[in-house]
């Protein structure tokens, strides 16, 4: 009896707990994919792409981090790259009208706001099951963003814009402090915050959830719209980065997004996982394209590869649980 | 007690004024906005253009009977049909180049099978995981570019009549009757709906779940092969993206054509019926000349709209 009593008022996340021993043996796998490549490549450990490394991981973590909110709840939004490209393209458009750069980022931040707040209605009012209802509003979005562009391309943006996604600040790339920023606050919000804390556990128990008083689905809503404002953060970041804006840029960015969730140890059946362990795991996704780059391994590999650690890491994460149970 | 060992079928009839409404207002609608949409050519034509879809659709209503979901589909048809290029390119011969694809396409549906039944990895991640495999084993066979110059016996497929039907819908006809015997006639089909309502009921029964859910996979992986060699005749070449999308449009069709994505029944008529409305839906916008990236955005709305009435159905 009293074990029980004792395990049931034990303190869920204390220090060195299991989600801090996970994130551990993640930054080792970091490491050690560091170590393998800056052997068989001379250029790996050049300043300039570990820089690039940064960069594109945090381009990555933009979109995972809100993901990883979504998938605490045990749900999951397909849309985002979807998502990224729409805001992207009118974001674009807001700037070259008005040329203003603040607009257009107020733009982002709206549309993939909204659009988080619909997959979120879907989910919580009309009850359909989140990988459907964000995988319709996918094909939804890449209708409406192609639809509008009708082909074309926005581009040249004003130079202040672009220094968001490719300026240097003390030599570091501007997104990697964003990347900082960002981490620091959904570290803070998921382990930190009580609507965090109901995230979990949400993503543990529901029902549990919902009978001691948490109000479940405006804290989902919240979640899905996280996400989409991510999302339309994101896309900021690539507008100003690519200087241009096209209806496709969206396809390839979903798959690496849930990956690096995965990855980082954020369970598929919600309730477990950090936002810094998504951190790590859009480190170690960009190491390995990175490094099939650098030995040059053709692009058109980097689906497969991305394929197989989606189910890599998920079928690593229902092998830790179920040896801790 | 007799009352309560009454096992609640599913009611035929009580799901056929959904799709059949669904599917009578669009052809109103567009037999009187769209011109020549009533025309015999035209609805022929969206019968034979339906064809392909009609065999993804029928095994993705089993899969998703039993609480499943292929989203690798639509890149595993890409693949496939690439295989059926690039192998009667080089033989010479349509049947080799149908071999190969259909092989490809039961392995990666038994790789998902296997990854759902025995990993018991969810399925919709699953087969995301084998979606982005597909599509990049495709960019790595073709390299990015399309595969041209395909021996004519694969074209003519798409175009020749049999008595006077044309190849493809007799195919779809055949798929069809192969689906209903399956499910309603066979053994194995009353496990599929075992599979999805009551899977513990099976375990006590003696039976494997995981290997009749790993068969049910491997189907719809088999069925990708053979729509792919259709896909390959109709464009009469291969494409490294020819199948984007394509399971998201089964995945509408099942939908709207009533089959439950949490209770474990489902009609393949509807089904049938659902693959005709989204066919008839992206005909007419065609018609009235919207871009397909509308008609894309209008298959999403009907499948958030069939799953929203389905959710308010299950409950009532």
């Amino acid at each position: 009896m009293t074990d029980i009593t004792k395990e049931a008022i034990s303190p869920p996340r204390s220090f060195l707990s299991q989600d801090a021993i996970q994130v551990f043996y993640r930054l080792l796998a970091a490491l050690l994919i560091c170590a393998v490549l800056a052997v068989l490549s001379d250029s790996f450990l050049s300043l300039g792409n570990v820089l690039n490394v940064l960069r594109q991981a945090s381009l990555t973590f933009f979109i995972a981090s809100g993901l990883t909110l979504v998938v605490l709840t045990a749900g999951l939004d397909l849309s985002v790259g979807a998502n990224v490209a729409l805001s992207a393209c009118l974001a674009g458009t807001v700037i070259h009208q008005t040329g203003s750069p603040v607009l257009g980022i107020l733009t982002a931040l709206v549309v993939g706001g909204v659009v988080g707040l619909l997959n979120g209605v879907m989910v919580t009012a009309l009850r359909i099951p989140s990988f459907i209802a964000t995988y319709g509003m996918l094909w939804v979005l890449n209708g409406l963003t192609y639809w509008y562009m009708a082909g074309d391309t926005i581009h040249g943006f004003p130079a202040g814009f672009r220094q968001i996604g490719s300026g240097y600040l003390f030599g570091l790339p501007i997104p990697v402090y964003l990347l900082l920023i960002f981490l620091a606050i959904g570290t803070l919000f998921a382990q930190r915050s009580i609507w965090g804390q109901e995230i979990y556990a949400i993503g543990a128990n529901p029902i549990a959830a919902r009978l001691s008083g948490i109000p479940v689905a405006r804290r989902l809503l919240l979640v899905y719209a996280v996400s989409g404002t991510m999302a339309g953060l994101a896309s900021i970041i690539f507008l100003s980065r690519l200087n241009s804006a096209e209806a496709d840029i969206g396809e390839s960015l979903t798959l690496p997004a849930i990956a690096a969730v995965l990855i980082g140890g954020t369970s598929l059946f919600g309730g477990v996982g950090t936002v810094f362990g998504t951190f790590v795991g859009a480190l170690i996704l960009t190491l390995v394209l990175n490094g099939m780059n650098l030995l040059s391994v053709s692009a058109n590999w980097q689906p497969l590869v991305t394929g197989v650690i989606v189910i890599l890491a998920v079928w690593l994460d229902m092998q830790t649980r179920r040896r801790s149970q | 007690m007799r009352e309560a060992t009454v096992v609640s079928q599913p009611n035929p009839l009580q799901r056929i004024p959904g799709v059949a409404i669904v599917l009578a207002l669009l052809i109103a609608l567009f037999g009187t906005i769209a011109p020549g949409f009533l025309s015999v050519a035209n609805l022929s034509n969206v019968l034979v253009q339906s064809t392909i879809l009609t065999m993804l659709a029928l095994p993705m209503t089993l899969i998703i009977m039993t609480e499943g979901l292929d989203l690798s589909m639509g890149a595993v048809l890409t693949l496939t049909s690439l295989c059926v290029a690039i192998v009667s390119l080089a033989t010479k011969s349509m049947l080799l180049g149908l071999a190969v694809g259909v092989l490809v396409g039961a392995a990666f549906g038994t790789v998902n099978g296997w990854l759902v039944a025995i990993l018991g990895i969810p399925p919709f991640v699953a087969t995301l995981g084998t979606l982005g495999m597909a599509q990049g084993l495709s960019l790595i066979v073709s390299d990015g570019q399309s595969v041209v110059g395909i021996p004519h016996s694969v074209r003519d497929i798409y175009s020749s009549t049999l008595v006077g039907v044309p190849v493809p819908i007799v195919m779809a006809f055949v798929t069809y009757a192969f689906f209903h015997a399956l499910l309603y006639h066979t053994r194995f089909g009353t496990y599929i709906f075992a599979l999805g309502g009551n899977r513990e009921a099976l375990r006590y029964a003696g039976l494997s779940p995981n290997r009749l859910l790993i068969a049910v996979y491997a189907i719809g992986g088999t069925m990708a092969g053979v729509a792919g060699l259709l896909m390959t005749a109709r464009m009469n070449s291969g494409h490294p993206t020819a199948g984007l999308g394509l399971e998201f449009d089964a995945i509408a069709a099942v939908a709207v054509g009533g089959t439950s994505f949490e209770r474990g029944n489902g009609w393949l008529l509807g089904t049938v019926l659902g693959v005709i409305a989204v066919g008839v839906l992206r005909n007419g916008l065609n018609l009235i000349s919207l871009p397909s990236s509308v008609q894309v955005a209008s298959v999403g709305v009907l499948v958030i709209v069939a799953l929203f009435l389905d959710g308010i159905r299950s409950r009532a």
